[in-house]
């Protein structure tokens, strides 16, 4: 029963992804590219040596974190979009922290901007999820406006604060700061793969924990699936919504910071909202919210993502092909009702078959 | 055989691999009142689904007047004379009782709707068969009973032949469900023939002819009502003996568990309770009954600790519980099965075992620093499944995927387990098969038994008048009166529950 529920689940993303391939190939043909030859460049391009590999997993690491926030938070029923606000918050708090404090020995230094970040991006979502137990206001709209006011803010204090006259930027972080270290980038062949890549991985382990084994994670779990009887069961439903909304935030501004220290080294002023923000709502999604599935869903995206960089070195196809690979998964996955309900009728059909299915139904 | 108006025969339905109708044949005669018996889940609406064009048959035929049906959809079932009066009524409420009754078969005169004429038609129709019916008034603003008698008034106007009620009596006051055998009867004399879906056994005795039982998508058999007992048709029904009698032992009564004083409570701006006073003694059944909306959920809101009470005091045992959180009144005794199991009582995607921890996960042993015990969850669980008898497959089956008698057991599980000293039942028994319902009484007569309170509310005047040692009338917030539960007939009670000023006009038209 429960085993082939879990396969089940595993159908509709695995179908959805083929979809997406078969789409991506089909439009190459169309075009007159080589898919073959395409989608061999690309995974080459991903996982074909260490150095692509590095990469690839270097890309997935903030993807995992902001996909895991907006997990969290869509388990408790909220809708969070505001990951590339609290993803920008983080990656903010930890250059300011590790800029303010060179000094400090380099366990603790770590230590401190990740916290520094993580903590900002917790705050950034916190707001919201108040706002939203307390008031009843919508998180969609407000997640949406704190993006913007993260950008605008962060814009105005690297320029005025961090950035030496005339720089957009920020001065780089001291070396002991980075979790870019030299073993790591001779292991990977001088990629830009770092130490945040396991932090990410027991982040995952952490909040697979926290939602199977915590009383919090299950009261979580329980407000987002009914709040009305979760409220009758006795459970503090506003608590949970600010406390949900509060990790997840925390682990979108995580994903900043590990980005921030180990992939930047500085912050800048950008113009538009990091992507990896949202992209992480797409892995969410593909992973249906599974903490260990949002592992395989980040590494997909990123290795389409890095892989699809090498595609247009080694051919003429646009490397934009990648994109509508990754669009026609997640509309997939979107539409992924019609596939169940197909599922559905091939399943209860060998349900019924066994002895002792069909009798209560 | 020439008065045959419906002939079904060896009728299978499958749906996927299941048989919901299994080689069912079913006759019905010109002016005869049909009941058809079963469970939920038995195949009734199956059955009716297929004869009022809903559903096709698998095998089997269908024979109207004679002639072989193939009906595609309701529409051509209509034009054969199926009428079909949904349990859930399916009316505009926006629009008035004349208008909901002409929809889709508007009488028209030079291009307009001649209301005029339809306005006779259907008077004539509503003299010719006691349906009184108020033509002008809106239908969000009639009563259910009212309502009902304008779906029965719309297969009328269709000119329909064969009338199917299913469930008619669910959601009527007693005044309202004696009004509608009447009507029944009246059809029937008219020559129309009526399948009456239900699963109350006094409703058959009252109304049948005859009576087809199904069972898991069979026929047991077809009886004669006049001359076959209740208990004979609910072991045909249910598949074993059923117990009816329920063993109320004597308790001592002295002790007040549980009292509410001057109570008043505000729910969308309104005063919903109005000074109430109630209070349920040690080891007594205290009933509540009353028609929906009179105050009875906002009641329970305010006891259990999610709504809050404007005025007046609530107290267990002698301490005031009024103004503290649920989790808080749940840790001082009282417990309670809420009216919607689906969306209240139960988080279905979660398993059988966390469900029954719902309201415990937070405490020792169970929670551990913040951790919860899984092992020892699941442990619990297999425990109270054998124990209240939970038909599943296993304590990590979802709640969801339970039948509704299960699903309510769970409830019930973890309420009991919770050792309540009052323990509040909202229509514990609302929508679950007889099995599960003589085993929540079972459980609830247990509680009175050992000493505890309970507070019983339901809309089943049968299940108050079976279970209380006291029974209270709610009317509009307020409890209008108090009867003694084993000298008083639930038409007495209904009038109580109308409201006074309305049983004053009741009595008037009868």
């Amino acid at each position: 029963m429960l085993h082939s529920r879990s396969l089940k689940g595993l159908a509709v993303p695995l179908i959805s992804i083929a979809a997406g391939f078969i789409i991506g190939a089909i439009l190459m043909l169309m075009f007159g590219y080589d898919p073959i030859q395409n989608y061999q460049n690309l995974f080459i391009g991903s996982l074909g040596d260490i150095y692509s590999l590095g990469e690839t997993l270097r890309n997935m690491t903030p993807l995992i974190l902001t996909a895991l926030g907006f997990a969290v938070s869509s388990k408790a029923g909220f809708f969070n979009i505001g990951g590339p606000g609290q993803y920008l918050m983080g990656w903010f708090g930890a250059i300011v922290f590790a800029l303010n404090f060179p000094n400090l020995p380099t366990v603790l230094l770590i230590i401190g901007s990740l916290v520094c970040g993580a903590l900002l991006g917790g705050i950034w979502s916190l707001i919201a999820g108040f706002l939203r137990a307390y008031f009843g206001t919508s998180e969609v709209i407000t997640t949406i406006m704190l993006n913007y006011i993260a950008l605008y803010f962060i814009n105005f204090a690297v320029k005025n604060w961090l950035a030496s006259k005339g720089s957009d930027s920020s001065p780089n972080i001291v070396k002991k700061a980075s979790l870019n270290t030299e073993f790591l980038q001779k292991l990977t062949n001088n990629s830009t793969f770092n130490w945040g890549f396991f932090i990410a991985l027991i982040t995952v382990f952490v909040i697979w924990i926290y939602f199977n084994k915590t009383r919090s994670g299950f009261e979580v779990r329980s407000v987002g699936l009914n709040e009305v009887a979760s409220l009758y069961a006795g459970v503090n439903v506003k608590r949970t919504i600010v406390v949900a909304m509060l990790v997840s935030g925390l682990l979108a501004g995580l994903g900043g910071a590990i980005d921030g220290l180990g992939n930047f080294q500085n912050i800048s002023v950008s113009n538009n909202l990091p992507s990896v923000g949202f992209n992480g709502m797409a892995v969410a999604l593909l992973a249906a919210e599974n903490p260990i599935g949002i592992i395989f869903a980040a590494l997909l995206f990123s290795a389409l993502q890095i892989g699809g960089l090498s595609i247009s070195v080694y051919s003429n196809t646009p490397s934009e092909i990648v994109d509508i690979v990754i669009a026609s998964i997640i509309f997939f996955v979107g539409i992924k009702y019609v596939f169940e309900a197909a599922l559905a009728k091939n399943w209860r059909k060998k349900q019924r078959k066994t002895p002792d299915g069909g009798m209560d139904k | 055989m020439e008065n045959d108006i419906v002939q079904m025969k060896n009728i299978t339905k499958i749906f996927g691999s299941y048989k919901a109708n299994d080689n069912i044949s079913l006759k019905l005669k010109k002016g005869e009142i049909l009941a058809l018996l079963g469970e939920n889940g038995a195949g009734k609406s199956t059955l009716m689904g297929m004869l009022s064009g809903l559903l096709k048959p698998t095998s089997g035929e269908i024979i109207i007047n004679g002639k072989p049906a193939k009906m595609e959809n309701p529409r051509e079932a209509k034009a054969l004379g199926i009428g079909m009066v949904h349990q859930h009524f399916m009316l505009i409420p926006a629009f008035s009782v004349l208008e909901n009754i002409i929809l889709g078969d508007e009488p028209l005169k030079a291009g307009r709707i001649d209301y005029k004429k339809a306005a006779k038609d259907i008077e004539f129709l509503a003299g010719k068969y006691h349906l009184e019916i108020d033509l002008n008034a809106k239908v969000s603003d009639i009563t259910v009973g009212m309502q009902q008698r304008v779906e029965i008034m719309k297969a009328l106007y269709r000119k329909a032949n064969v009338f199917i009620f299913d469930e008619p009596t669910a959601a009527l006051t007693p005044q309202e469900i004696s009004q509608l055998m009447k009507i029944t009867h009246a059809l029937s004399e008219e020559g129309k023939s009526i399948i009456f879906i239900t699963h109350k056994l006094k409703e058959i005795k009252e109304v049948a002819d005859r009576c087809v039982v199904i069972r898991m998508g069979k026929v047991i058999d077809s009886v004669r009502v006049a001359e076959t007992k209740e208990a004979a048709l609910a072991e045909m029904m249910v598949g074993h003996k059923v117990n009816f009698a329920i063993d109320k032992k004597e308790v001592n009564q002295e002790k007040d568990i549980f009292k509410i004083e001057k109570l008043s409570v505000e729910a969308h701006g309104q005063l919903k309770i109005k000074n109430l006073d109630l209070t349920v003694h040690s080891g007594e059944i205290v009933g509540v009954a009353g028609v929906d909306g009179n105050g009875q959920s906002e009641l329970i809101e305010a006891v259990t600790g999610l709504r809050k009470c404007k005025t007046g005091t609530i107290m267990l045992n002698g301490k005031k519980i009024q103004h503290q959180s649920a989790r808080k009144i749940a840790e001082a005794g009282i417990s309670c099965i809420p009216e919607d199991r689906q969306n209240v009582g139960l988080i279905l995607p979660l398993t059988i075992s966390e469900n029954l921890v719902l309201k415990s996960y937070y405490k020792k042993p169970i929670s551990n620093k913040g951790f919860l015990n899984y092992k020892k969850i699941n442990e619990d669980g297999r425990r109270m499944i054998k124990q209240f008898d939970i038909r599943s497959q296993s304590e990590k089956e979802l709640v969801g995927d339970l039948s509704g008698g299960n699903q309510q057991k769970v409830v019930v599980a973890r309420e009991i387990s919770a050792q309540p000293d009052l323990l509040i039942a909202a229509n514990p028994t609302r929508g679950v098969d007889i099995g599960a319902i003589e085993y929540i009484h079972e459980k609830i007569m247990e509680q009175r038994n050992a000493g505890h309170g309970v507070l019983l509310v339901s809309f089943e005047l049968e299940e108050i008048l079976k279970l209380s040692d006291r029974v209270v009338v709610m009317h509009e917030g307020q409890i209008v009166g108090e009867i003694d539960p084993r000298d008083t007939s639930s038409e007495e009670l209904g009038m109580l529950m109308a409201g006074k000023q309305q049983a004053e006009e009741m009595g008037e038209i009868s």
